[in-house]
């Protein structure tokens, strides 16, 4: 595994040219009934061409958010998303048309997504024909074919006149990309696109999109609470990890997934089910202090996180906000523990249980 | 009207051609068929029918009250005149003006309904409060009250007054049902892919409210026959002419109701706007088949 990980931290740095999308320090807040919240804060990362970006973390903890600023669906309150290294929010009519096209969207509901009035193929030949890809209906009819077999929707006549009722979830969400790579777009952001499909669709439909990623050279931004999906898909590229708003460990997907350093990382990585009983009873298990995530209209001081870290220092994690710094070559992490054993040349994995926690499992 | 009619014919037209299609309509459909059936009876009638009739329905003093018979299929008169001859010609200008009133007020809702709903702000607040405002008086009350300063001499002012108090239910049903759809992913996918505000207000959010339109559209004429009855009973209508409406007010003042031979003057109206309000909503229900995809093909 330490291999692989080299290894593929060693391409990651070899394409490195200008991004396609960079996030830089966006927030976004949204006035709730409940209250003022910050949904997402100061977060940043740069999509390289083919690449793989995904974003991990529970519910609430900000990914489709940050996914919709991407997309330009969501003004950000503060920070600035820049496409091809111009800011979206300062572009011409035409140039944002230009990013609006490049970058799509595969929803999450299959049902939701798929208008239910139109049939497969007038759904594919609106956007071809609105942009002037296909100049007759016939050639749109033809286009939208091919874009079906893309998807490994075949045969193309059992799929072109239905509606999207008459279709299956998996079936509807493979309609959902062929109709995202209408435009052929640079970057496709794929918001939790296979959670809702049964897990016998999952792998196929992954499959459809890393060959548009292989073979297309499409690049991705896939927002998932599944690690083990990530761990399928996103070997190869990037995971961002995000805990109520924030991301806490960031970095190549086997380095992050295979030797989590945040302890809030290491709680996902040990809770991915493993097909062999003896691997997963074998995995180390992180004892949290809590399990319940914070409300978002009052969030914890200092790290958001230290209310459940098993690692908490106090007077520090509970008062100053950490930062993400770089600590080796695989991943920054957002961690004032973590910091502090790096700091020492300790291991971060390594970390003791600070007294309190030890204390409160003796209670138990 | 026309676009009523117009779109059953196209519906009809689509389902002849793969005859199995509108065979299921009419099997799945039994109700909804009988009353396109009616219907489309009573638009023949009222609108076909008055061409087979003598021009002129004179009064006669002989037949005051006469019983049917084969000159006179439903008898006659206080004044001797054809009941028969009345029904035929009387439903034409009820149709059509609660048409009109219909086709105005759902107008009014959509284009303020979608508005609001679209642009928000000042804008969305005003046509609310207006709305809320309207909804709040009672309706037929509102009717003879602007009747009442109305002199409603023709058959435009009927539609005007008719289509004011008609439209606050559907606006903020339409207003509902934009802000619902503004928010879907698949306008939101049309967003993303460029597709312009026409289309995705035109294709992809319009068509999901087709039905409810059309639906809401025949629930209009209803409730604008309704009124023209209340306004022509009331007497606050001063239009000359065969109505079913103002039979049923002459056949009251008359004592129609008192006598026996005179019943039918009272009770052929009155079973005639039964039918057309029945058909109608039979029609509307049959409606919500025909748009809803999944309906349509299950």
């Amino acid at each position: 595994m330490l291999d692989m990980t080299e290894q593929t931290s060693k391409d990651a740095t070899i394409n490195k040219g200008q991004p396609i999308i960079r996030l830089e320090h966006i927030r976004r807040d949204f006035d709730t009934r409940g209250g003022h919240i910050t949904a997402v804060d100061d977060v940043n990362f740069d999509l390289y061409p083919s690449d793989i970006l995904c974003l991990v973390g529970e519910s609430g903890s900000g990914k489709t958010t940050v996914a919709r600023m991407a997309a330009g669906l969501l003004k950000p309150t503060r920070g600035q998303v820049f496409f091809e290294g111009r800011d979206i929010y300062e572009m011409n009519k035409k140039e944002f048309g230009e990013y609006r096209r490049a970058v799509q969207i595969i929803h999450q509901d299959p049902y939701a997504s798929l208008n239910p009035i139109h049939t497969i193929g007038d759904m594919l030949r609106a956007p071809l024909l609105k942009h002037k890809i296909c100049k007759s209906r016939a050639e749109a009819t033809k286009r939208a074919g091919e874009l079906l077999e893309l998807v490994d929707c075949r045969p193309v006549e059992n799929f072109i006149d239905k509606y999207p009722h008459q279709l299956s979830g998996g079936q509807r969400q493979r309609i959902s990309i062929a109709r995202a790579m209408t435009l052929n777009p640079r970057v496709i952001i794929a918001d939790e696109s296979v959670s809702m499909v049964d897990v016998s669709i999952r792998v196929s439909l992954l499959n459809t999109m890393l060959k548009l990623r292989n073979e297309l050279g499409v690049t991705f931004l896939f927002i998932t609470h599944d690690l083990a999906v990530v761990k399928y898909f996103a070997w190869e590229g990037n995971i961002g990890v995000m805990y109520v708003g924030k991301v806490v460990e960031y970095g190549r997907t086997p380095g992050v997934i295979g030797r989590s350093v945040h302890p809030y990382t290491r709680a996902l990585a040990a809770a991915i089910p493993e097909a062999d009983p003896d691997l997963t009873r074998s995995k180390e298990k992180l004892q949290l202090r809590s399990l319940d995530i914070p409300k978002l209209t009052e969030l914890p001081s200092g790290c958001v996180f230290h209310p459940r870290c098993p690692y908490w220092i106090e007077g520090l994690c509970d008062t100053t906000k950490p930062k993400l710094i770089r600590i080796d070559e695989y991943r920054e992490v957002a961690c004032h523990a973590v910091e502090q054993a790096v700091a020492r040349g300790e291991d971060p994995r390594d970390l003791a249980v600070t007294d309190q926690l030890a204390n409160q499992l003796m209670r138990e | 009207m026309s676009s009523a009619v117009s779109a059953v014919g196209n519906t009809q037209n689509q389902r002849v051609t793969p005859p199995p299609a509108w065979k299921r309509f009419v099997s799945r459909n039994k109700l909804g068929t009988f009353g396109i059936v009616v219907f489309v009876g009573i638009m023949l009638l009222s609108f076909v029918g008055p061409f087979f009739l003598p021009e002129k329905n004179s009064t006669n003093v002989a037949k005051v009250y006469c019983t049917p018979s084969w000159d006179n299929w439903l008898g006659c008169d206080y004044r001797g005149r054809d009941i028969w001859y009345q029904i035929v010609n009387g439903g034409k200008q009820l149709i059509w003006v609660s048409a009109a009133a219909a086709f105005f007020s759902t107008f009014i809702a959509i284009t303020f309904g979608a508005l609001a709903a679209l642009l928000g702000g000042w804008f969305e607040s005003l046509v609310l409060v207006i709305t809320e405002v309207v909804l709040t008086v009672p309706n037929i009350i509102l009717l003879g009250v602007l009747a009442a300063f109305v002199k409603l001499d023709s058959p435009f002012l009927l539609v005007m007054i008719l289509s004011v108090t008609g439209w606050p239910t559907l606006l903020r049903a339409v207003r509902a049902q934009v802000l619902s759809l503004k928010e879907r992913e698949f306008v939101e996918a049309a967003r993303m892919l460029d597709l312009g505000l026409p289309r995705i207000l035109f294709r992809e959010v319009l068509p999901n409210m087709a039905s409810y339109i059309l639906i809401n559209f025949v629930f209009g004429m209803t409730g604008a026959i309704y009124g023209q009855v209340v306004l022509y009973f009331l007497g606050l209508v001063s239009l000359k002419g065969d109505n079913w409406g103002l039979m049923i007010q002459e056949a009251y003042r008359q004592g129609a109701a008192f006598s026996t031979d005179g019943v039918l003057y009272l009770v052929a109206p009155i079973v005639m706007i039964v039918l057309l309000m029945w058909s109608l909503t039979l029609v509307a229900r049959a409606l919500e088949d025909v748009f809803n995809p999944r309906l349509r093909e299950a």
